[in-house]
């Protein structure tokens, strides 16, 4: 496996993070090998957001670091943040489009945003990206016209404009019929080996992430309960990770004093997401 | 009796915080309303809606004060004998008044509620996250261009609010009854000087920076509405509030200017 | 087209918004931008300008010909010093009488000039040398509810 000597892309080292004064992250470690799909499971309530969030720097940890091609997310100024940003892609689980922007303008702009292209250059690499989400031809559509799967892949259009080395999705599947999110995970595998991306995918969609994934992480309160290739992960005899793939509740786990402190967690403060203080 | 107490604590504390965190976005914003690139293209489109859509709300609200107003300043002043003096009545109390707090109130209504559901809904649909993670500052893309807008639209909107206002006591006291139509305009040019249309500006610049602060600060900040609800729910609660919150500082800042400039 | 609309109608909304700006500063604020100076000043000094502003009608023969700039008082003399504008073509005979004068009982003060026979006219600058002050109405009425008791 040449994948063990590629250099490490992301690593994330010791994460803590609070929600209120809930803990969410719980010294998490992981590390996304370059050119990659990594997966990121874990039912809700496991913290995957809550990781993902916090490898983009739109939410603050209370310890730990989360290191992406070099920089120091966690502690990166907003600068830094803003030039890291313009070398990954995100597609967010809505979709994110903007709503009074039509399709190939909301793919156009970080390229307007970023660079002095001139508006026919801009347009050319837009409608190369909608045309590889097979999305040509709907250009002067607005969001709100569009299909599930269709924004959904706008999203990853959107995403990839800016031709990055890193790109993350959150839950590419949900809400999508299997068909479509078969169709999309076809997508992501397509853009791994075509432009050589590395990859993070968010999901709590099985299939999706057995079907795209080099290697599996999940994500159990907090904690990762495993980390590896599917056949690893299949193979593994860790109770929580058989829940997760059987599809089981995991209840039982619950001690009367867990479950009073979970009764009594309701007044916990929420936290801030995204900072406002520039 | 403590738990009240302590209940009133709480909500004294989650009320002065998230004044803070409305303040510290005001600051955020204004820091950076002259950065470069300056947006015109934006600015333009929020003019469009701030403004330019505006006008027939004011046009409608003003006139229709200003008839009100001509009758009943009329009845009024006909029974000293000096309705001759309506133009000035009806000049100064449109100019002082009710030009700019009827303009701010329907600005706040109609535009400030668009605007703080728009960037409510673009906080819970993840729209903002996903502007920071394009590298593009939610805050230059987004707020500075609302501000300019507003800040442009409103003083302009006072102007047209109080000429057809003071057309609209025209109408009720010259056609309607029988001021000569001299007196009128006599009335309106005399006693209308710089001062009053100093307040009227100061007032219109003053509410044009609440409506927007309002508006995009209670949508922006939509994820730490305590009542924690995100989606639709979210949005129209927090666009509620905005227009409550909005319109009361509108009235409470129209009394402060008066007290300070007749004072 | 949609580009067309949306710049038409801002561009329409800003000269509404400046006609309206600029009647009510040039109209009614007085603001004079662009209008050469087509008056000229005449002081008046009165013993009393109660209840007279600046900006009061300055009327000859019943019709407002200019207004009042300025009111200061001096304290030397324990006068009031009434500054007014008068349009150029309104040559105003050196003997003329400037009087401060109320419409009706409680309406506006203004100053009522009062022509006179002389052949040399006031100058821009020029003091009126007579002048009639504001009639308290109070201080009538006392004086002639006073004189009735003389009388009586």
């Amino acid at each position: 496996m040449t994948k063990l000597t590629a250099d490490t892309f992301i690593s994330v080292d010791k994460l803590t993070t609070h929600y209120g004064e809930r803990l969410i992250l719980d010294k998490l470690d992981l590390s996304v090998r370059q050119g990659e799909i990594m997966v990121i499971m874990g039912a809700s309530g496991s913290g995957k957001s809550t990781l993902l969030r916090t490898m983009l720097g739109l939410n603050r940890p209370t310890s730990g670091q989360v290191k992406i091609m070099g920089l120091d997310v966690t502690n990166a100024s907003r600068k830094q943040l803003y030039q890291f940003r313009r070398q990954i892609g995100v597609a967010f689980q809505g979709g994110a489009l903007f709503g009074n922007l039509s399709l190939v303008d909301n793919i156009q702009l970080p390229l307007r945003e970023h660079t002095n292209l001139d508006a026919n250059t801009i347009r050319i690499m837009a409608r190369m990206k909608l045309d590889m989400m097979n999305l040509s031809g709907f250009d002067n559509l607005m969001p709100s016209e569009l299909s599930g799967g269709m924004v959904k892949r706008a999203a990853l259009a959107r995403a990839i404009v800016m031709d990055p080395q890193l790109l993350f999705f959150d839950e590419p599947s949900a809400g999508l019929d299997p068909v479509v999110a078969a169709e999309l995970d076809e997508y992501i595998l397509e853009l791994k080996q075509a432009m050589e991306m590395t990859i993070v995918v968010v999901t709590h969609e099985l299939e999706s992430a057995f079907r795209i994934a080099d290697r599996i992480t999940v994500l159990d309160r907090g904690k990762v309960a495993i980390c590896g290739t599917i056949d690893e992960v299949k193979a593994s005899n860790d109770e929580r990770v058989q829940n997760l793939l059987n599809r089981r509740a995991s209840r039982e786990q619950v001690t009367p004093d867990e479950y009073l402190e979970l009764l009594t967690r309701v007044q916990a403060t929420r936290p801030h997401r995204g900072d406002i203080d520039g | 009796m403590v738990r009240a107490i302590t209940r009133l604590g709480e909500k004294t504390i989650e009320q002065l915080e998230h004044l803070g965190h409305l303040t510290v976005f005001l600051m955020t914003v204004i820091s950076k309303l002259f950065v470069f690139p300056f947006r015109y293209r934006a600015v333009l489109q929020q003019l469009y809606f701030i403004g330019a859509k505006s006008t027939f709300v004011i046009f409608l609200a003003s006139i229709t004060i200003g008839l009100a107003l001509g009758l009943n300043l009329y009845v009024e002043l006909s029974r000293l004998g000096v309705q001759d003096r309506l133009g000035t009545a009806v000049s100064l109390s449109i100019v002082r008044e009710l030009g700019p707090v009827i303009t701010a109130l329907m600005v706040m209504g109609r535009a400030g509620s668009a605007i703080c559901a728009e960037v409510g809904i673009m906080r819970s649909d993840e729209q903002l996250d996903a502007l920071e993670c394009m590298a593009i500052d939610p805050f230059k893309f987004l707020m500075v261009p609302k501000f300019w807008a507003t800040l442009i639209s409103v003083p302009l909107l006072v102007a047209i609010a109080d000429v057809i206002g003071v057309f609209g006591g025209y109408i009720a006291g010259v056609v309607i009854f029988d001021v000569p139509y001299g007196a009128y305009w006599q009335g309106v040019y005399t006693s209308i000087d710089w001062q009053h249309l100093n307040m009227g500006l100061i007032k219109s610049l003053v509410f044009a920076l609440v409506i927007v602060w309002v508006a995009t600060g209670k949508g922006f900040l939509l994820h730490l509405d305590k009542a924690g609800v995100y989606g639709a729910e979210g949005v129209s609660r927090v666009t509620t509030q905005a227009v409550v919150m909005g319109s009361i500082l509108i009235l409470f800042f129209n009394f402060l200017v008066s007290a300070f400039m007749v004072a | 087209m949609g580009k067309l609309k949306l710049e038409f109608f801002v561009g329409l909304f800003v000269i509404i918004g400046l006609v309206a700006v600029s009647y009510m500063a040039i109209k009614m604020g007085d603001v004079r931008l662009f209008e050469q100076p087509k008056y000229y000043e005449l002081i008046g000094r009165f013993n009393s300008a109660s209840g007279l502003k600046p900006g009061a009608a300055v009327e000859m023969s019943g019709v407002k010909v200019g207004r009042v700039t300025d009111i200061q008082f001096d304290a030397e003399r324990f006068e009031a010093i009434v500054t007014m504008e008068i349009p150029n073509h309104i040559k105003l005979t050196t003997d003329s009488v400037a009087s401060v004068r109320t419409t009706g009982i409680i309406g506006d003060k203004f100053i009522k000039v009062s022509i006179g026979g002389e052949e040399e006219f006031l100058e821009p600058g020029d003091q009126f040398e007579q002048t009639e002050s504001s009639l308290d109405i109070e201080e009538l009425i006392s004086r002639f509810v006073f004189s009735a008791e003389q009388s009586g």
